[in-house]
């Protein structure tokens, strides 16, 4: 069975489609990534998977169930709700309660739930237990967020940019508590604009762009879709030589395409070895001088790229 | 074991707000800074002497020498320039010019004013030889119940009501939703009644020190009794707090920002600070405005407090300003409970 079967989900603000007709299948078990920039789509998706958003149309599923049976805030839609564990993005927790009395005033919500105790191991907070939640550091506050939607040891969790603005190690935390609920057999559903995230958790990706799916797959099969597995960038000192026509650049040995950019111009490339010999004879006949030169493993960021010519960050 | 969500509701609601040292404040120490202060400047102590101007003109000595002979009075001699700064600066009460007749220049409408008339025109005409026709004999009482502070007390216990069923609950309602955490709880199978019972849980809890450091304030400090029973002084308070606790559910239903809700709390609490005969009496408002303040839920409430605490009225003949206190509490939670935003 599936975890979330969604289709035909429209969501309309006064002037913008924020969903524009997705599907989705999460499998059970699945760890499912939407990927995309910011104003894709994602929050709105995910808060109309949870029920919290109503969408202008479509269909929902979760765990075989329905929102809205019996009315909203009723029986049927708590019965669902005993069964899923939610982080939104922009929730501030009371600072004045302590860790332990957030984390148990969640847990008083639900009728099978861990301990206060086990789920400040699951996270790793034991040892701020006592501490307000005002005192806590952004990774301990948002490890904290996820304790509250794990306290009722959930089947499917939502987590919404769980680690947007976090630094590298709280990130790397995280993700081992998002691990661990996952070998407990539970599915999950995360949005995140980050690539590097997404290819490390997601069994499969889904890459959001204006309120639509434009690329669905594993991380590994988005970036095959490319079709080479390296990245050559390059940019040039500002009237030193001709620029090459990106039609000379598609013709050296190696390169699978071509993308010009603003203040750099990436080549999609198979073979490195071959490419970039090739590439800094050109540029030498041509008398240009290189500013920078960087090559990389392909990335989710460069099929984002590639299928809507913007950059993640700043689209 | 399981917890219980109401009970750790209210109890989130409570750490909340004790461990908020602003809180503790407003809701305690400042009523009882304001109970202090007013209770010093307004206590009785008589009118004291009234000061009064003799115009330097021949006779003048004579009249002063008879105001200073009454005790009420304290006469002094000036120049017709000083006797005009005095006079209008309010410092002299009364200007007595010296001739025939004798000119008695003052204000008519300040009581200050005519009681000096009074007072030295009684001293200037027994001087003269005016005698007593009846036979009289003064009693002087002070009876508690009539003091400015028996009437403030009952007043700033209102006041109190309605500032921290508002405050309490509206601020906390509105803080919650701009920071998704009401959302949060909305994600969850809390029921949406436990929520909002929580907050009127919390408010009785508190309630009651509320009410006991008022009240043993003012009866430690001025003598301030309660004539009527402990018993119906907790049942109109705990209806008084559940009342502007509902208000102030009303009051938080939609607004999105702590600045909207604020302006919205000074909206409703500012017309009845001044209105509701908290510091003065509201029969001082003109007779056309008398329905619309005593329809007010703090007139009501500060009325049946009065009555309990000075008058020790019974619960029974309370029946009109209770039920304008419950039928604005009944109304505010129905209206509230149909539009709250819930996100």
């Amino acid at each position: 069975m599936a975890a979330i079967r969604c289709s035909g989900l429209v969501k309309r603000y006064a002037d913008v489609v924020a969903v524009a007709g997705l599907e989705l299948t999460v499998a059970a078990g699945e760890c499912f990534g939407l990927l995309g920039p910011n104003g894709a789509g994602k929050t709105t998706t995910i808060e109309i998977l949870e029920g919290l958003t109503e969408p202008d149309a479509g269909d929902v599923e979760l765990l075989g169930m329905r929102w809205g049976g019996g009315g909203a805030g009723g029986a049927a839609d708590r019965a669902l709700r005993e069964r899923l564990g939610i982080q939104l993005q922009e929730t501030q927790l009371a600072d004045k309660l302590t860790v332990a009395e957030t984390v148990r005033l969640f847990r008083s919500f639900y009728t099978s739930s861990h301990s206060v105790d086990e789920v400040l191991a699951l996270v790793e907070l034991e040892e701020k237990r006592g501490a307000w939640v005002g005192k806590l550091s952004g990774g301990q506050k948002q490890r904290l967020a996820v304790a509250c939607a794990l306290v009722s040891r959930p089947e499917l969790l939502f987590l919404d940019e769980p680690t947007t603005g976090l630094d590298p190690q709280s990130r790397r935390q995280l993700w081992e508590v998002i691990r661990r609920f996952r070998a407990a057999g539970g599915t999950v559903l995360l949005t995140t604009h980050y690539m590097e995230e997404a290819e490390r958790l997601c069994d499969r990706v889904a890459i959001m762009d204006h309120g639509k799916v434009i690329a669905l797959g594993t991380p590994r099969e988005l970036i095959a879709s490319l079709g080479a597995e390296h990245v050559v960038e390059f940019a040039l000192v500002d009237g030193a030589g001709r620029v090459p026509a990106p039609e000379e650049l598609a013709a050296l040995p190696g390169v699978q395409a071509v993308r010009p950019g603003p203040d750099r111009t990436a080549l999609t490339v198979a073979a490195v070895h071959l490419a970039v010999p090739a590439l800094l004879g050109l540029l030498e006949r041509r008398g240009a001088e290189l500013s920078m030169l960087a090559t990389h493993h392909a990335t989710l960021e460069d099929v984002f790229v590639s299928l809507t010519g913007r950059q993640l960050r700043d689209a | 074991m399981r917890d219980r969500p109401l009970v750790q509701l209210t109890l989130a609601r409570m750490r909340e707000f004790y461990r908020e040292p602003e809180a503790i404040f407003w809701v305690f120490g400042f009523p009882l800074v304001l109970a202090f202060a007013l209770g010093i400047a307004f206590r009785n102590r008589g009118p004291g002497e009234l000061k009064i101007g003799v115009l330097r003109a021949p006779g003048d000595s004579v009249i002063a020498a008879a105001l200073d002979r009454s005790p009420a009075l304290a006469a002094a001699v000036l120049d017709s320039g000083e006797a005009r700064t005095q006079f209008r600066t309010g410092r002299i009460a009364l200007l007595v010019v010296p001739g025939d007749p004798l000119v008695y220049r003052y204000d008519s409408t300040r009581t200050e004013s005519r009681l000096a008339r009074l007072e030295a025109d009684e001293a200037l005409q027994r001087a003269r030889g005016r005698p007593d026709v009846a036979s009289v004999r003064d009693e002087r009482v002070t009876e508690p119940g009539s003091r400015y502070i028996d009437f403030l007390i009952p007043g700033l216990l209102g006041m109190n009501l309605m500032g921290s069923g508002l405050w309490g609950v509206g601020f906390s309602v509105v803080q919650a939703r701009t920071k998704k955490l009401l959302k949060r709880f909305m994600a969850t199978p809390m029921r949406r009644s436990h929520y909002l019972l929580s907050f009127i849980l919390s408010r009785l809890l508190f309630l009651f020190l509320e009410i006991a450091a008022l009240v043993g304030f003012g009866w430690l400090m001025f003598g301030v009794g309660v004539r009527g029973s402990f018993g119906a002084l907790a049942l109109i308070t705990v209806l008084g707090a559940l009342s502007f606790a509902g208000l102030g559910m009303l009051v938080a239903s939609r607004a999105r920002t702590i600045e909207a809700v604020s302006g919205l709390m000074n909206l409703v609490m500012l017309p009845m600070w001044i209105l509701s005969g908290t510091f003065f009496s509201y029969s001082r408002f003109p007779d056309a405005m008398q329905p619309f303040v005593k329809a007010l839920p703090l007139t009501a409430l500060n009325d049946a407090l009065r009555a309990v605490m000075i008058d020790g009225t019974g619960l029974v003949r309370l029946g009109a300003p209770l039920a304008i206190v419950a039928g604005w509490g009944a109304v505010s939670v129905g209206v509230a409970l149909k539009i709250f935003r819930w996100r």
